[in-house]
């Protein structure tokens, strides 16, 4: 599961880093959704698989019977999801913005305040 | 266990809530911006009078203890940013009073001053790599909006390479924090530092350090990627680009400061040799930058990149000494840096241009508003007596002392640029006849006003100044700071509680 898991996330940075390098706005923020997909899912992956084995412990036992899989990395992705969540949120209104603005969604087009 | 460690955060929500409740108050909200600002400097003045004896404080929050809760961790470093960062909120906020306007202020501007301000102390004080990426996420998200407000063509220009630039280093950051916690298990940063410590910096913890260094480094404005900067920070008014430049850029030091002396300190010889290549390499093409600009506002922006580089190199030499320059630095930097682009703002106010080429004769017009551009430029470059040459001395002595030519020779070298990027606006803005025909001024302020508007640049002026002749203190509390972060072991004893 874990080489399945290493193949997406590698699909997923090498489709949002390709994605980020072409000159379309609507291109560019798809593929920062990617990257922050992928992120989430390296976290997932690294903090360990494990099917089942809810962390909960029934009332009046003291240990685990079976290890149980870690519930942290998924309240770490739960958090990374609502924080990319704001920020794509805010990224289409800014680019909605900049082509009402420029009339263009070309980033070559948008030099003006290069230095 | 007290509450002020968690003053810093808890005082600019309060005040953006008060200040989104009061959104149709433009008047009430740019006075509860200064006076928020004022007791957030308050709270950080107390924070370093307690941290300043070497104690480290800490706050579990929720009472669970670390490594299982979040901890807020104040040491001195980060008593001293938060010092800084209050101070350059209140000198920001008093500007703004006078030169922010009255549509960006009913949309927010000052909300969204605090609620930076909140992500940067958050940030300063974050005890846990998570907590610190939260944290970076709540003052980036806060800077996109501050960046855009206005809505101006080249502000759209310039957010949207801020925003991809800043969030492709988040996630380089947060893929990083997944990693260390798939090998380590934690992410409070004192644990970290201990299961690293015991198990060796082996090659995947390196890597994982690399992928730190480049999130932080984009965020700091480091070589190679930092050109978002120079094509961001010029767009908006003078009082946003000031606080920016002053903290933002700073915050990914300091993480820079915070992760490479506690966590990923085993591999020093590949690690901080990567560190003290790119600290040159950021100097370098910062500086060369600034000379082929012909507009204060990116002058100066490339100067940030170049003066990255200077702190960014006393972490790469990784010596007491060093760490001590890299401190100073930062005390040094961030007043100077805010104050230029606060006189910036005040030349654009007077003469409707930051174009070096429409300027001219502003000393015999304006003979105070000349000093107050002069104290900062000088000490920027690192003239005596200011504080820019004490910063710049201690990290020459200590990069002769490692035997760091190279990376010496490349400081020395930049220095003089920056003194010619410096007497090129000086020379061209303030001592040049004014082309004709004259611009009238058009700050529509009269002569009181005016007066008080340069208010927090004197005041930020004077600091520099103060900090120059009274060198050996700030360098002592340095020092102070530095032997801390040269010591993990009192860090992780105080927030793990002696385990």
């Amino acid at each position: 599961m874990e080489a399945v898991l290493a193949m997406v996330i590698g699909t997923l940075y090498g489709g949002g880093l390709y994605l980020m390098m072409r000159r379309n706005l609507v291109q560019l923020i798809i593929g920062l959704g990617l990257l922050s997909h992928g992120a989430n899912l390296l976290i997932f992956t690294a903090g360990g698989l494990r099917r089942g084995g809810a962390p909960i412990l029934a009332e009046g036992e003291t240990h685990f019977a079976a290890a149980p899989s870690d519930p942290l990395p998924q309240a770490l992705i739960l958090t990374a999801i609502v924080i990319s969540f704001a920020v794509t949120a805010f990224a289409l209104a800014l680019f909605l913005r900049t082509y009402q603005t420029t009339g263009t969604d070309d980033v070559n087009a948008l030099k003006e305040t290069d230095p | 266990m007290t509450l002020l460690p968690a003053l810093p955060i808890l005082l600019p929500l309060a005040g953006a809530i008060a200040c989104m409740l009061l959104r149709r108050h433009g008047a009430l909200q740019r006075g509860l911006n200064i006076l928020f600002s004022v007791l957030i400097l308050g709270a950080a003045v107390a924070l370093l009078a307690a941290a300043r004896d070497g104690s480290i404080l800490v706050l579990q929050a929720g009472g669970w203890p670390a490594p299982f809760g979040i901890s807020l961790v104040v040491d001195l470093l980060s008593a001293i940013m938060l010092v800084l960062g209050g101070l350059m909120a209140v000198a920001v906020s008093v500007y703004a009073w006078f030169d922010m306007d009255e549509g960006r202020m009913r949309f927010g501007f000052a909300p969204l001053f605090l609620i930076m301000l909140m992500g940067v102390n958050g940030a300063f004080v974050a005890g846990d790599l998570f907590n610190l990426y939260v944290w970076f996420e709540v003052l980036l998200t806060a800077s996109f909006i501050l960046l855009a407000l206005g809505g101006e063509r080249p502000q759209l220009e310039g957010s949207i390479k801020y925003v991809a630039l800043n969030l492709l280093s988040s996630a380089m950051f947060l893929a990083g924090v997944g990693i260390l916690y798939g090998m380590a298990g934690t992410l409070n940063m004192a644990q970290l530092a201990v299961a690293i410590g015991q198990g060796g910096q082996g090659g995947l913890v390196t890597m994982v350090a690399v992928m730190f260094m480049m999130g932080f480094g984009i965020k700091a404005g480091m070589f190679p990627l930092f050109f978002w900067l120079p094509a961001s920070y010029p767009t908006p008014p003078a009082a946003v680009s000031a606080i920016f430049s002053g903290l933002l850029t700073k915050v990914g030091v300091y993480a820079l400061i915070r992760v490479f002396t506690l966590v990923f300190c085993g591999d020093t010889a590949f690690t901080h040799l990567l560190i003290l290549a790119g600290a040159g390499l950021t100097m370098l093409s910062g500086v060369l930058g600034a000379a082929s600009q012909h507009e204060i506002r990116r002058i100066l922006s490339f100067h940030i990149v170049s003066q990255i580089g200077y702190m960014v190199m006393g972490l790469g030499l990784f010596t007491a000494l060093a760490l001590a320059g890299t401190v100073f630095y930062l005390i040094h930097h961030i007043v100077v840096k805010t104050n230029l682009f606060l006189v910036a703002g005040a030349i654009h106010r007077l003469k409707g241009s930051y174009d070096l080429d429409e300027l001219g004769g502003l000393y015999r017009e304006r003979p105070y508003l000349s000093i107050l551009f002069m104290v900062p430029a000088m000490s920027l470059a690192g003239v005596p007596p200011l504080s820019g040459f004490f910063a710049k001395l201690v990290l020459i002595l200590a990069g002769l002392r490692a035997g760091a030519w190279v990376v010496v020779s490349v400081a020395l070298v930049v220095s003089l640029l920056t003194l010619y990027s410096m007497t090129k606006i000086w020379a061209n803005a303030f001592w040049a006849p004014a082309p004709e025909p004259a611009a009238s001024d058009r700050s529509g302020m009269d002569r009181a006003t005016w007066r008080r508007f340069l208010l927090p640049m004197a005041a930020l002026a004077a600091l520099t100044v103060c900090f120059g002749l009274f060198a050996g203190p700030v360098f002592g509390l340095a020092q102070d700071a530095a032997a801390q972060l040269m010591d993990p072991a009192g860090y992780i004893r105080a927030v793990l509680g002696g385990q």
